[in-house]
């Protein structure tokens, strides 16, 4: 049952950002190099395939798994990124059978260092932090007020919209968006955007199959 | 001899510039390339990037040159996952990465030690050409 779930919660993130593939390469198109969708929807294919030809029973491995084929698939920033996010997710993941609120909590946390560790970034330089960061303490401030599962991850997803929005008012300091300035102000960053995106889909899974 | 990896988000600048340094370096030295994607598009691949680092690895280390962007954050990744067997026995020059690769060619060609082969790159960013 597990390994159903996990697969599912993988491949509706893969179809969301398929999805929205389009979009995310226009935004990157405006302040970057166009290929974050593509980019993105390159590395969430391989990352199911792979599963698919060998699928995981364990959540950390699984996770370890997909980071893996991230970094070696999506090509941009993103990919030791987005790699990096998912492998230390996999640490507090280590042994458990079970995903509790609090498990995401702790996994979403460890992703969060991993991105900031590999691309020396904080929150407010126009990067995927500035959607995720707040998503965490949504999320934590839902399991502190004891909120169910459901509703931590719909008030983190409210928090990244937030954080996606903020992004539009703020200079790019990190990647290629960095040499554009003051250009670079009213667009929202791709990658903020793209943590929306995925939070969104295990949302929704989330909710149909709770 | 200090080994040298080039990662690029080009598999053709990758390996040219490894044609290149390999013009002024002693035949036993280990330049690999590492750019692009495993299916040659444009892009950084950091399984790639260590493979071609434990390729150059000799006792003696690595040293690495790269382009920007991703390419940094997919080769820092790459040490991350070979920490454990590598440890500090692998750098990355912040070097431009053509001069920077035949600087180092040259330095690790003439038995220079992994520090003096980052510096020798590193050198090259004050390089006047004219």
């Amino acid at each position: 049952m597990m390994e159903n779930l996990f697969l599912g919660a993988i491949i509706a993130i893969k179809e969301s950002i398929d999805c929205n593939k389009e979009f995310l390469t226009e935004l990157d198109r405006e302040i970057g190099d166009a290929d974050h969708g593509i980019n993105m929807a390159r590395g969430f294919e391989a990352v199911v395939n792979k599963l698919l030809a060998d699928p995981q029973t364990d959540l950390a491995a699984g996770l370890k798994k997909i980071g893996m084929t991230l970094l070696s698939t999506v090509g941009g920033a993103s990919g030791p990124l987005y790699g990096t996010a998912f492998m230390r997710a996999a640490i507090p993941a280590q042994g458990k059978t079970e995903a509790s609120k609090e498990l995401g909590a702790e996994m979403l946390q460890a992703a969060i260092q991993g991105i900031k560790d590999r691309g020396k970034a904080v929150c407010g330089e126009k990067t995927m932090l500035d959607s995720m960061e707040p998503a965490y303490h949504a999320f934590a401030e839902g399991i502190a007020k004891d909120k169910g599962f459901l509703e931590c991850l719909e008030l983190a997803c409210c928090a990244a919209e937030e954080g996606v929005e903020y992004t539009k008012t703020i200079i790019a300091k990190k990647g290629r968006a960095s040499y554009l300035g003051e250009r670079s102000l009213g667009h929202q960053d791709p990658g903020a955007t793209s943590v929306l995106i995925i939070l969104r889909a295990l949302t929704d899974f989330y909710r149909k199959n709770s | 001899m200090v080994g040298i990896v080039i990662v690029s988000h080009s598999m053709k600048l990758a390996e040219g510039v490894k044609d290149l340094a390999e013009q002024m370096a002693d035949q036993q030295l280990k330049i690999i390339a590492a750019g692009g994607m495993e299916d040659g598009g444009i892009g950084t691949d950091a399984m790639k990037i260590c493979r071609a680092l434990q390729a150059a690895n000799s006792a003696d280390g690595v040293v690495v040159l790269a382009d920007l962007g991703s390419a940094i954050l997919s080769a820092q990744t790459a040490m991350e996952l070979l920490d454990e067997e590598y440890g500090s026995l692998i750098s990355i020059a912040d070097a431009p990465i053509v001069e920077g690769a035949i600087s180092a060619a040259i330095q690790a060609s003439i038995g220079g030690t992994l520090t003096e082969v980052i510096h020798a790159a590193e050198e090259a960013r004050g390089l006047l050409k004219l």
